[in-house]
């Protein structure tokens, strides 16, 4: 036990151990804000398909030769979310099969693309990390780190500023549409949130696992809480902690963990520890 | 000219009209019931009514100061709705966004509004709970106070009773009749065609043979006196 804590002070003295850290808590942040709306209109899985199409965006960004690969990542990402979530709107191709195609297609797109075009010795390896997050969060450039943090506060801000029209729209969208509030909009908002959120993300736990940060502390929340703000606040703190010992955890494990894995299981574990309160205190009532 | 009109409506979706040739007309302080069998349009014409949908043909007219969006809807409950997580506070607030179009946050008028609405429908206690752990009655009293909250004026309640006991039943359509004493218009979509003569002074029976007037005049037509007896025998069939 002294020996994990004694490597985790080590590793704190390096500037992109606490880089990784500061990025790392600040997605968190950003992904479980909108996790709720996300559950609550049935497109957790749109987190799943959209972490694809970032994925095989990044791999031509690779391909390109591009140093910024944000640059064609993030366009791509953010012009799919708003094609998905409107498909779910009035689709001739229902919600989950249009993010079905477009997810796997992206996917093998990508993954042929890095074959075809190697930009490494390894291609496995490298897949391997944009899936499952490998140790990019660790080698993030100083300018990078200010992109995440410059991105993550606009995301806050404007989550704060169109909170009271996300939850109207999320609750009730007819009524919302109905007494004159832009739901188009709004909807766009929320899906160009979910993007950048993503692409941020994978960064942190790769383009598989994506999907956990921005559902499990919204699950686990809705387990215990009873209003929305409150919910949104106990995601946000759910998934700032579990992202905190996910990292401390895989810094200070000596087996060398990755990171994206770990702080999935303990967001896991969270939500199991949330499940069951909750079971116990609808126990308690009845 | 009327608070509502409409004039020779043709309702339905890109692929075929399901109803042609629609007039009727909404004044200030009617309660007005919209009736007919399922399938028959109810909820097409509820959806044009509220701009949810576009008319094939025709439009709908609003007059005496009122606007387009200053309908206060009562819906059907989502499936959505079932596990949301919100506070009845939250949902009622939730009504008042009609009235801002920029400003991000409620404004203490707002919130005033909403606690005066909370009050009329008589569920202050519940202002803390949770909207999913109420029980039906309860969630339909709090959509009405949100309702409220975005108009003052008009109401369109969709099969409002739907999914509610007998006793809960009656004093929803109280509540309803109380706030159409306090001036509200009403615009009430149902199949209970009972309650609809008994509280309203309108009636629109949609369908094959479409009628739209005075209840005492729908009860001295064929189709009407018939549809209710109908409807009063299916219902004694049930019980």
């Amino acid at each position: 036990m002294t020996v994990f804590f004694q490597r985790i002070g080590e590793f704190l003295l390096f500037p992109f151990v606490r880089y990784a850290l500061i990025v790392g808590v600040l997605i968190a942040l950003c992904s479980s804000l909108l996790g709720v709306t996300l559950v609550l209109k049935r497109f957790s899985f749109i987190g799943d398909g959209l972490s694809h199409v970032a994925f095989g965006a990044m791999a031509v960004a690779a391909v390109v030769g591009l140093t910024n690969q944000m640059l064609i990542v993030m366009p791509v990402t953010v012009v799919s979310a708003i094609l998905l979530l409107r498909t779910g709107q009035n689709a001739r191709l229902k919600g989950d099969a249009s993010v079905a195609l477009i997810s796997v297609f992206a996917l093998a797109f990508g993954y042929l693309l890095m074959n075809i075009f190697p930009t490494s010795a390894n291609v496995s390896a490298d897949v391997c990390g944009t899936l499952f997050g490998s140790v990019s969060i660790l080698t993030l450039s100083t300018l990078e780190v200010w992109v995440c943090a410059g991105l993550s506060v606009v995301t806050v801000l404007v989550f704060v500023i169109f909170y009271n029209r996300i939850f109207a729209v999320t609750f009730d969208e007819n009524f919302a549409k109905a007494t004159g509030v832009k739901t188009e909009l709004y909807n766009m908002i929320i899906a160009v949130i979910v993007a950048v959120v993503i692409v941020l993300a994978m960064n942190l736990v790769g383009s598989l696992l994506i999907s956990a940060l921005i559902i499990f502390p919204a699950l686990a929340a809705m387990r215990v809480c009873k209003s929305f703000l409150s919910v949104t606040i106990c995601a946000t703190g759910i998934s700032v902690v579990t992202a905190l010992v996910g990292l401390f955890l895989a810094i200070g494990l000596p087996q060398g963990v990755p990171v994206g894995p770990t702080i999935v299981v303990v967001q896991a574990v969270a939500f199991l520890l949330f499940y069951l309160v909750g079971f116990i205190k609808d126990r308690v009532r009845v | 000219m009327a608070q509502l009109l409409c004039d020779d409506l043709t309702i339905g979706y890109e692929n075929g009209a399901i109803l042609e040739g629609l007039s009727f007309s909404v004044e200030q302080g009617d309660y007005l019931a919209i009736v007919g069998e399922n399938g028959s349009g109810k909820s097409t014409l509820m959806k044009t009514i509220l701009g949810l949908l576009k008319p094939l043909k025709g439009e709908v007219a609003f007059g005496e100061g009122l606007r387009k969006y200053e309908i206060g809807y009562l819906p059907q409950q989502s499936a959505v709705q079932k596990d949301f997580p919100a506070s009845v506070w939250e949902v009622v607030l939730s009504g008042c966004l009609a009235k801002r179009k920029f400003f991000p946050f409620y404004t203490k008028e707002d919130k005033a509004r909403a606690a005066a609405n909370i009050e009329r429908l008589g569920i202050s206690p519940l202002r803390t709970r949770s909207y999913r752990e109420l029980s039906g009655g309860q969630q339909q009293r709090v959509l009405l106070a949100r309702a409220l909250c975005a108009t003052e004026r008009i109401l369109l309640l969709d099969e409002p009773v739907s999914g509610l006991d007998p006793v809960v039943t009656a004093e929803m359509y109280e509540i309803i009749a109380g706030l159409h004493r306090e001036g509200v218009t009403i615009i009430m979509i149902s199949h209970d065609v009972q309650a609809a003569v008994r509280y309203a002074n309108k009636i629109l029976h949609i369908g094959k043979t479409p009628f739209f007037g005075k209840v005492e005049e729908y009860l001295t037509t064929e189709r009407g006196r018939e549809y209710v007896t109908e409807y009063k025998s299916a219902k004694e069939g049930e019980e």
